[in-house]
């Protein structure tokens, strides 16, 4: 909310300067979002009073016209506003004075008249929109007299950014007790000055809404003058609020608003018909608003009727139809209490966002209607002029919301705090914010003002107390807690190590967003359930990822179109899988290379321009499961999968599960995502494939080891995988490892069949192995595979 | 006598000669074979001994020894020199260029959010803090209505929520992980949640996906006094500085009194960082624990933001692009 410090300090003022006025609000809980100075110098901007109009010989719309500038003769000046007359008062810029717009003003001639100066507009003078023509100046102000100090204009905006528990501070009045309750600066509640009644009619009011609204005063004011306007110093309040005065009637119920906090509305009388209600809309009754639009109600908005039809959308808008206009002379006013339940969320469901709704959502004053609307036709007689009726206020008691006593304990107060503040002053404080406060056996007993809604509980109360005592002022107070050991657990490779891995072996680490199009997923990972958001912030971004590549394709074509010729990247986080209803979380690492396999760098093989292929990001996957001690537990097993190119997929599988996938990207996807050459994607499943065994300590053999090596002609459908277990059975115990160092076709290898090579450790932990034991082994070995695979083999 | 003395300095002379003339390893290799090969000069002097008288042998065999060793150490002298130049030739012929760059894989990064998580985890590890997830889409109760923010509570204006489907949202925060926390564990409890969350706004200052961490401390005895000790500590460890902080009254529904906490930057401006509070008795009433028993604080941090003032980041978007460049930055 933004608020004029002029005004503020009408009701509250402190011996601090603008900062430190900002700086204590802040620090009582209203904070200040920025100060702005109100508007510019207007140097040399005077009130002027034109003493004659004439019309300027050369130019129809144009009149010339001499001034009281204050000066000892008067001036000539040139107008080509419309509205300017003899006898009014204007401001006027004189020779030398420099507008907001950065006009300079000099002495002209216009159509052979001379002038000097110009009469100016609000808009002119950078105070908003003009209502049309000349700013009118009141009569009787001093000719020559600066603008700047007629308008006030040194002064400041203050915008506050309330927190939804501080509705009372949505007015010059709540933000005023607060400052003054920091002051220790006497305030008291303003008091209600009447008006007295000079007519009888009143428009009879009727409550049908229960708690929704148990208070409803209205007032009749007759006479007023159609073309009356609103005078500047209220038009500039309004403005400095960031409101725009439009007619004086709403401008002045929007002036009570901000300064007392209670939202009125003002209707034509002569188009009310019969008894003002208060009661429930029916279902699908239509009203049109005072924005034009047209809605359609539902039976839990609160609305405002007359005998025929729902008048305005109660707390939040009024209807056109009953509207204040251009040919307005008599006026109903209302000042009403709704309770925030009955408009909480009803505005936004209807788009509407109003200074009123805001308000009565968050809890108005419901004592505080009869002094709004005898502040509101004080001031409508005042500018307006006409006659008020007496006030009718209308009060259901059985539905009038109440304040009950809440206990405020010392020790408790102690005990949250860590501070112990003197009775006294948790008095004073509680006082100063207009509480009723009585001594009780433990502490207080407090009833809250009918402004605040905010005081239900103990710690409410603390809150208050510790706001005003100062939170700079409780002491930092280390704790003195039970020294308890982090327990650290092997069971599991930290998601931590495997992301240290990984960066180590050349990859960035990216966050993408959860959220990702779900057509581009499907092209990625085939038909399934996505989950879905109802409200999302784009259809590129309206499903939940079922994997962590399509926001790692996505980054890397990004980086590619940012030239970049190398892309490594890799991702930890959740996976969203719909399944029966339910929704799966689950915790994912994954990866993607595309590009050159090293940085380009001299002396390395084409200076690094090998592309990356699915072997060498394979030793990456591999690394990161070795983490778990048990890489011998995992398999890599061709698979399908709609992302991968067929025959090169793998499935990672441990113990019969799936934990992972690795494979080149499906070369239709390659040009899809136009990221040609292919990358090599791959993922993991934390949760079963980093689960980690203990090391078991095996003794080191002190005696010497064996190698052989086999050459195996053998189809070229048999994997490494299964001539490897094959040996693995065969050798027995006295293998200690064995591998492929070696796969060859082509020349001299007949079609269909590849010639793979293996390699052999053999060893014994308590003695040097035979010549015999050793053939045994390799002869075990190659009986094996050439029986199993009908290979032939040479050592 | 005197003429084998005589023969023998000539014959030093001369190998002495042709020892320095020799060029290489081999050369000289040749000048030993002849001067002190099987059937080189010295050798065969020696061998001629015998055809002396016993007199004159003693001082003939000393003589000759002595000539021998002096070619001999002429030999040693020589070949240490030839094999340190050969040497030397090699190492300059060996030589390269140590300012070229190492060859292979480069390292990568962990992403700044992911760093500045596992600074706050450390920190409060320390403090005897546990970590604790939770899931990303979260039900009503657990994301509002158990942190005291009812339906309709102007509150939730303040969380721009994504719904999934009709009672399932992405959470807002991740102080829902704090609920399950303490209806899994009670009072007293000390863990904090890292964690995504989602929060329907987009614009230069609000990514629909940011980073949270919530602390939750409850104990017999807690205060808002400890509160401040603890975040100040955390701040000054974070940021390994000192740091002036200030709390100022705040508005949470799941706390009371809640604050908002400001850092002094370097620059004298207060820039706010997180927002805490002590817990609300409702919350504690809602996962069974008797706020009369136990009191306890909770405050939840902007991870991008300590970030961005961490490592001088000055647009948040950033974070979310993954551009390599802006990556490579936090190796």
């Amino acid at each position: 909310m933004k608020i004029s410090e002029q005004w503020l300090r009408e009701w509250a003022d402190p011996n601090v300067d603008t900062g430190g006025l900002a700086e204590q609000l802040t620090m009582a809980g209203l904070e200040v979002d920025s100060v702005e100075p109100c508007g510019v110098a207007l140097d040399g901007v005077v009130v002027a009073k034109v003493l004659e109009r004439n019309p300027h010989p050369d130019a129809d719309r144009l009149s010339l016209c001499s001034v009281d500038a204050g000066q000892k003769k008067p001036l000539q000046v040139v107008c080509g506003a419309s509205n300017v007359r003899a006898g009014g008062f204007y401001p006027l810029a004189t020779i030398g004075a420099e507008l907001p717009g950065g006009l300079k003003i000099e002495q002209s001639t216009i159509r052979g008249q001379e002038s000097f100066g110009m009469l100016c507009s609000t808009a002119e003078l950078g105070l908003g929109e003009s209502a049309g023509g000349l700013l009118e100046l009141g009569e009787g102000e001093e000719p020559g007299a600066g603008i700047a100090d007629l308008l006030g204009l040194d002064d400041h905006i203050i915008d506050l950014d309330l927190t939804p528990n501080r509705a009372d501070c949505f007015s010059i009045l709540g933000v005023a007790r607060d400052v003054a309750a920091v002051n220790l600066l006497e305030f008291s509640e303003p008091a209600v000055n009447g008006i007295g009644a000079e007519l009888d009619d009143i428009v009879s009011i009727s409550l049908k809404a229960g708690d929704a609204c148990p208070v409803f005063a209205g007032r009749v004011v007759k006479g007023i003058a159609p073309d009356a306007v609103t005078p500047l110093w209220l038009r500039e309040r309004l403005r400095r609020s960031g409101l725009r005065a439009l007619h004086p009637v709403v401008d002045i119920t929007n002036y009570v608003m901000l300064e007392l906090g209670q939202p009125m509305h003002g209707y034509d009388l002569a188009l009310l018909n019969g008894t003002v209600t208060a009661r429930m809309a029916k279902k699908g009754e239509k009203l049109s608003l005072l924005d034009g639009q047209e809605v359609e109600l539902s039976k839990d908005v609160l609305v405002i009727a007359d005998d025929k039809a729902a008048i305005g959308m109660a707390g939040i808008m009024g209807g056109n139809k009953t509207a204040v206009g251009s040919t307005t002379t008599d006026v109903f006013l209302e000042s009403a209490y709704f309770s925030p339940a009955a408009i909480a969320g009803r505005a936004r469901r209807y788009g509407l966002h109003t200074d009123a709704s805001l308000r009565f959502e968050r809890g108005v004053d419901f004592n505080g209607q009869l002094r709004a609307i005898e502040r509101a036709t004080e001031l409508l007689v005042q500018i307006a002029g006409g006659k008020a009726g007496p006030v009718t206020e209308v009060r259901n008691d059985k539905h009038m919301p109440s304040r009950a006593a809440v206990e405020l304990r010392r020790e408790r107060l102690e005990k949250i705090l860590g501070v112990s503040i003197p009775d006294d002053d948790v008095e004073s404080m509680l006082e100063r914010l207009g509480f009723q406060v009585a001594k009780s056996d433990s502490g207080w007993s407090v009833i809250p003002t009918s402004a605040r809604f905010d005081i239900a509980i103990e710690e409410d109360l603390v809150e208050e107390v510790v706001r005003l005592y100062g939170y700079d002022q409780v002491p930092e107070e280390p704790q003195q807690v039970s020294a308890t050991l982090a327990s650290a657990s092997e069971a599991r490779v930290s998601m931590g190590r495997a992301r240290m891995l990984l960066a180590d072996r050349g990859y960035q680490e990216a966050i993408t967003y959860s959220f990702v199009d779900p057509g581009r997923q499907q092209a990625l990972l085939g038909e399934a359930a996505d989950v879905e958001l109802v409200n999302p912030i784009s259809a590129e971004q309206s499903v939940m990822r079922r994997s962590l590549w399509p926001g790692l394709l996505q980054a890397v074509t990004v980086n590619c179109s940012r030239q970049q010729g190398r892309v490594r990247l890799f991702e930890v986080g959740v996976i969203f899988n719909s399944q029966a209803n339910e929704i799966i979380e689950e915790e994912v690492i994954a990866g993607i290379a595309w590009g050159h396999l090293l940085p380009e760098q001299w002396g390395a093989d084409n200076r690094g321009a090998k592309a990356g292929g699915l072997f060498d990001i394979k030793s990456d996957i591999e690394a990161l499961i070795s983490l778990t001690g048990d890489a011998e537990s995992v398999t890599f097993n061709a698979a399908e999968h709609a992302a991968l190119r067929p025959g090169m997929t793998a499935r990672i599988e441990r113990a019969g599960q799936t934990i992972g996938w690795l494979g080149e990207l499906h070369p239709r996807l390659v040009q899809q995502w136009d990221i040609s050459p292919a990358p090599v994607l791959f993922e993991l499943l934390p949760e079963a494939g980093l689960v980690a065994r203990l090391p078991a300590f095996r003794p080191v053999s002190r005696f010497p080891s064996v190698r052989r090596d086999l050459a195996i002609l053998v189809d070229e459908t048999i994997t490494a995988a299964e001539l490897l277990e094959a040996a693995r059975d065969a050798a027995g115990a006295l293998l200690q490892d064995v591998w492929v160092f070696d796969v060859y076709t082509g020349d001299n290898i007949e079609r269909g069949l590849k010639s793979v090579a293996l390699g052999l450790i053999l060893q014994e932990t308590s003695r040097t192995l035979t010549e015999l034991e050793i053939e045994g082994a390799v002869n075990a070995v190659i009986e094996r595979i050439s029986g199993k695979f009908n290979a032939s083999i040479r050592e | 006598m005197h003429d084998l003395n005589e023969s023998l300095k000539e014959l030093v002379v001369r190998a002495r000669a042709d020892i320095a003339a020799s060029e290489n390893i081999s050369a000289l290799d040749s000048v030993r074979v002849a001067f002190l090969g099987k059937k080189g000069e010295l050798t065969t002097q020696l061998k001629n001994l015998g055809t002396l008288s016993a007199d004159e042998r003693p001082a003939a065999g000393q003589a000759i020894n002595e000539a021998k060793v002096s070619v001999q150490e002429a030999l040693e002298s020589r070949r240490a020199s030839l094999e340190s130049a050969a040497l030397d030739e090699e190492l300059q012929a060996g030589a390269v260029d140590v300012s070229l760059g190492g060859r292979g894989q480069t390292i990568g990064s962990l992403h700044p959010v992911t760093r500045a998580l596992e600074r706050i985890e450390t920190i409060f590890r320390g403090a005897g803090f546990e970590v604790a997830h939770g899931p990303e889409i979260e039900d009503d109760f657990h994301n509002f209505s158990a942190l005291n923010v009812p339906l309709d509570h102007p509150a939730r204006a303040m969380h721009d929520t994504f719904y999934v489907g009709a009672d399932r949202l992405l959470r807002t925060h991740t102080s829902p992980v704090q609920i399950r926390a303490m209806q899994a564990q009670g009072a007293p409890i000390r863990v904090i949640a890292p964690g995504r969350v989602y929060r329907c706004d987009s614009d230069m200052t609000h990514t629909p996906m940011f980073h949270q961490v919530e602390g939750l401390m409850i104990d017999h005895d807690v205060s808002f006094a400890n509160l401040k000790a603890v975040l100040h500590e955390f701040v000054e460890c974070f940021f390994e500085r000192k740091a002036e902080l200030r709390f100022r009254p705040s508005y949470f529904p799941f706390t009371e009194p809640s604050a908002e906490v400001d850092v002094m930057s370097e620059s004298g401006k207060w820039l706010e960082i997180l927002g805490c509070g002590m817990v609300h008795p409702n919350v504690l009433r809602n996962v069974d624990i008797d706020p009369e028993e136990f009191t306890g604080y909770a405050f939840g941090m902007g991870v991008e933001r300590l970030a961005m003032l961490r490592y001088g980041v000055d647009d948040l978007r950033l974070f979310f692009d993954n551009d390599l460049r802006f990556l490579q930055q936090f190796a």
